[in-house]
């Protein structure tokens, strides 16, 4: 520690300042964790209503109707507003759980901490961050309660549909406009994020940290806001023009002569290709965005556990870099069959298949540093295995899907559904999984239930295989997705699969209440954590206390004589060299 | 105006102010790769020099967006129609220089300052004041354009071209607003004596970066439209 007084900014004393509108990147964090934590249950209570509707498609939902007269009748979901729940469930899914949890949420708190700061350089802008995120969710929830209801276009809002107005359906009104709303203001939440978190990697980093000592999740979040700065900046224009041709009358995605329900369109030569461009320029990094943090956290969690360094770092690193560029150059593998010239489907394949080769190295890495390994069997290990799992199983499916000739015939289809949910949706989600029973006793000072924790995995990680593995089956089978109901011949066998698959969400959904349980209860009366329970290198087992104090290390900044990979080391006191600690070691393993 | 000489702001030039609590291994202060810590200077550049480019970046990718959406949207309807850009445009666009030129006068002159040199009769604060008054008459201007073509009956939604000429030029007049924002924060700054010399730069590069902007797009819509 070298003696540099430390006064950002003077520790809060009224409560608005302390716990509401903080400017303390730990609190943001936690404001966020909290956010990702409502959404994920409006998300998944959302799916369940699906499922039970796909499972049952007479069966009444009784109170529903006090949600959405309209929209489900005595309690029985109409067609419409099936699709009003999947657009919103996935909404809320993307941008407001797997974007804010394992990037927003934990990357806030832990970054600063991790890179050796007292905090993010523009707090301001921090708080600021949250709170307009926060509003976006108020702003897509909100198209729940107005006129129809919220929109039913999908998460992705194919234009022309999304660009009409009432005339194509029940929330493609008021519903685009607030939900195009709510993703715009969610966008500048991202950029101010963003803007806090490149900084806070390239300049806030404390003496002897220099970028090849950081840790994997400090890689990943530094990345993933590289990303998110040049996605979300694309993807807000995007929006504002989707409201112009809502509330303006302008042309930017409706072409003319378009007739909707018998009516024809007053509107001219807008170009429908225009808005899947835009969105899926931003959508595919936005993909990476919800799994890069999740790699990140997942190999920060493994190395502790395995009491070895993974067997490269920079090969991990470059590997998620390369992640990173090549997000940008295969957008157009969504849009096979959009009607794009088959040249360019061609062009798209070729790095969609590129993009396999680092994703693939990053599993190798995991796997080989597992090989042999005595790894540490607990919650965070469990949720890390669990993790590259889902992204293998998922991933697998990814090759096929990249070649045009046969996403032709899968993508309408429940293949791409399974496909999707693997990789990004399971597989980020075990990856805040991972990440939450990891850092818990860090920013709550408690150590969260194990029993309970492995439990949750085993639950989850079954669950999650009997909904997603069927949905491969179901694509291949032919069947096709968004449909809320199956009443065509070839789809009858299909029922009971999609009964079982029904009952697995539902069972897998109740088994999340025993993970929020163990939250709640661990974060009053859980067992007081060591100072480092998981015998871990990094930064944030350094600071004098869990949770750490206003300015993460007492007044004093540490400065850092390793890297973080120093486990398992010859002739050291112990089994591993905190980073912080000056001890001289003979060799590094991967020293930089 | 006023014509006050304000002391230097208290933070000094950055190679003169006390080590700061973090950022030792910044960006451009990096760690050799012996690890050796002697090497290390004792400070790193603020960040707001790297944010103010992270920022621009962020901008730069917005107006890329616009743009590809115009080349797309031109090429796929056949209701592309001239559209003649209103003179006070050209006129703004010096009006914008001009006002970048004053900013560097006063950017100067507070640098100068920096340095411990007391020219008396220097007055950073008036340049200053002189750039944002310069800005707020910009958007004025951009103001009395869009008026201009409402008075041709072309509005918002009239075409495709219209479309596109609101649009960015709002767009612009929002983040110069925001220059302006920041502008008018220096100067509170320089009045209080507690202005750092990074904000000051960050706050300059943005504003001339509005200017290039500017250019970009007066060009981009004498092509298109």
């Amino acid at each position: 520690m070298h003696d540099v007084p430390v006064h950002h900014h003077a520790p809060p004393t009224s409560f608005l300042r302390k716990h509401v509108f903080s400017l303390d990147h730990k609190v943001i964090g936690k404001q966020y964790y909290g956010l990702a934590l409502i959404a994920v249950f409006v998300g998944m209570i959302l799916s369940w209503l699906m499922r039970i509707h796909l499972g049952w498609t007479n069966l009444a939902i009784p109170g529903l109707q006090l949600l959405s007269k309209s929209g489900a009748p005595g309690g029985i979901i109409t067609p419409e507003y099936y699709l009003q729940l999947m657009t919103m469930h996935a909404t809320i899914m993307v941008f407001f759980v797997l974007t804010t949890a394992p990037f927003a949420a934990f990357g806030n708190y832990f970054l600063p901490i991790q890179v050796g700061a007292e905090d993010m350089p523009f707090p301001h802008f921090n708080m600021m961050s949250f709170w307009v995120t926060f509003i976006g969710f108020v702003v897509l929830m909100s198209s729940f309660f107005v006129g129809d209801g919220p929109t039913l276009g999908g998460w992705t809002q194919y234009a022309p549909l999304s660009a009409v107005g009432a005339v194509s359906g029940p929330g493609q009104g008021t519903g685009v406009v607030l939900w195009a709303t709510a993703i715009a203001i969610f966008c500048i939440g991202q950029l101010l994020g963003s803007l806090n978190f490149i900084t806070t990697t390239l300049d806030m980093r404390t003496r002897g940290m220099s970028m090849w000592r950081l840790p994997f999740s400090a890689w990943a979040w530094f990345i993933t806001s590289i990303m998110g700065l040049t996605a979300f900046a694309v993807l807000m224009p995007a929006c504002i023009l989707l409201i112009l041709d809502h509330v303006a009358g302008t042309s930017f995605f409706v072409p003319g002569n378009l007739v909707i329900n018998g009516q024809i369109q007053p509107h001219s030569g807008g170009s429908t290709l225009l808005w899947q461009h835009l969105f899926w320029f931003f959508g595919h990094p936005e993909v990476y965005i919800a799994i890069v943090p999740g790699m990140g956290i997942v190999s920060h969690v493994l190395t502790p556990n395995l009491r070895r360094p993974l067997l490269s770092h920079r090969v991990m690193v470059y590997s998620m870099g390369a992640l990173a560029v090549l997000s940008y150059m295969v957008y157009g593998h969504h849009m096979f069959v959009s009607g794009m010239n088959p040249v360019s489907s061609l062009v798209f394949s070729f790095p969609t298949l590129v993009i396999t080769i680092p994703s693939t190295i990053v599993v190798l890495i995991w796997m080989g540093s597992l090989y042999g390994a005595k790894l540490r069997i607990n919650s965070p290990s469990l949720f890390a295995l669990g993790f590259i799992s889902m992204f293998i199983t998922g991933g697998i499916s990814g090759f096929f899907l990249a070649q045009p000739s046969i996403d032709i015939m899968l993508h309408a289809t429940y293949f791409v559904v399974g496909h999707f949910h693997l990789v990004m949706g399971v597989a980020a989600m075990f990856g805040i999984f991972a990440g939450t029973y990891f850092w818990f006793p860090k920013m709550f000072g408690r150590m969260m239930n194990e029993t309970l924790g492995k439990i949750h995995f085993w639950l989850s990680f079954v669950g999650a295989y009997c909904i997603f593995m069927p949905f491969h089956y179901l694509g291949i089978a032919g069947n096709v997705r968004r449909y809320p109901a199956f009443t065509d011949d070839y789809l009858q066998p299909l029922i009971p699969l999609h009964r079982f698959i029904t009952v697995a969400a539902v069972l897998t959904g109740i088994a999340q209440f025993i993970f929020l349980y163990n939250l709640v209860h661990s974060r009053f009366w859980g067992k007081p954590a060591p100072e480092n329970p998981w015998e871990a290198t990094s930064l944030e087992w350094s600071t004098p206390s869990s949770p750490p104090p206003f300015d993460n290390f007492g007044g004093k900044l540490p400065t850092v004589y390793h890297d973080p990979h120093q486990y398992g080391v010859e002739g050291a006191s112990a089994d591993y060299v905190m980073q912080t600690s000056p001890e001289q070691i003979k060799s590094g393993h991967d020293e930089a | 105006m006023a014509t006050t000489v304000h002391e230097p702001p208290r933070a000094g030039r950055e190679d003169d102010s006390p080590p700061r609590p973090s950022g030792n291994g910044g960006g451009r202060n990096l760690i050799p790769a012996s690890g050796d810590l002697r090497a290390v200077k004792r400070y790193s550049p603020p960040p707001a020099f790297t944010g103010i480019w992270v920022v621009l970046a962020s901008i730069t990718m917005t107006f890329l967006a616009f743009t590809s959406a115009l080349v797309v949207r031109q090429g796929s309807g056949s209701d592309w129609r001239h559209l003649t850009l209103p003179r006070v445009l050209y006129l703004n666009t010096l009006v914008l220089f001009a006002s970048s030129i004053a900013l560097e006068i006063g950017r100067r002159q507070v640098r100068a300052f920096f340095k411990g040199v007391k020219d008396r009769a220097a007055n950073p604060a008036r340049w200053l004041s002189i750039a944002l008054f310069l800005g707020l008459l910009f958007v004025a201007g951009q103001v009395a354009a869009w008026l201009q073509l409402r008075s041709r009956g072309l509005y918002l939604a009239t075409g495709p071209n219209s479309s596109f000429f609101y649009v960015l030029t709002a767009a612009h007049a929002v983040h110069v607003l925001g220059g302006l924002g920041g502008l008018a924060r220096v100067i509170r700054k320089l009045k209080q004596s507690t202005l750092r010399k990074s904000t000051l730069d960050a706050t300059a590069h943005y504003w001339h970066f509005m200017d290039g902007l500017w250019v970009y797009l007066l060009w981009l819509l004498w092509m298109k439209l």
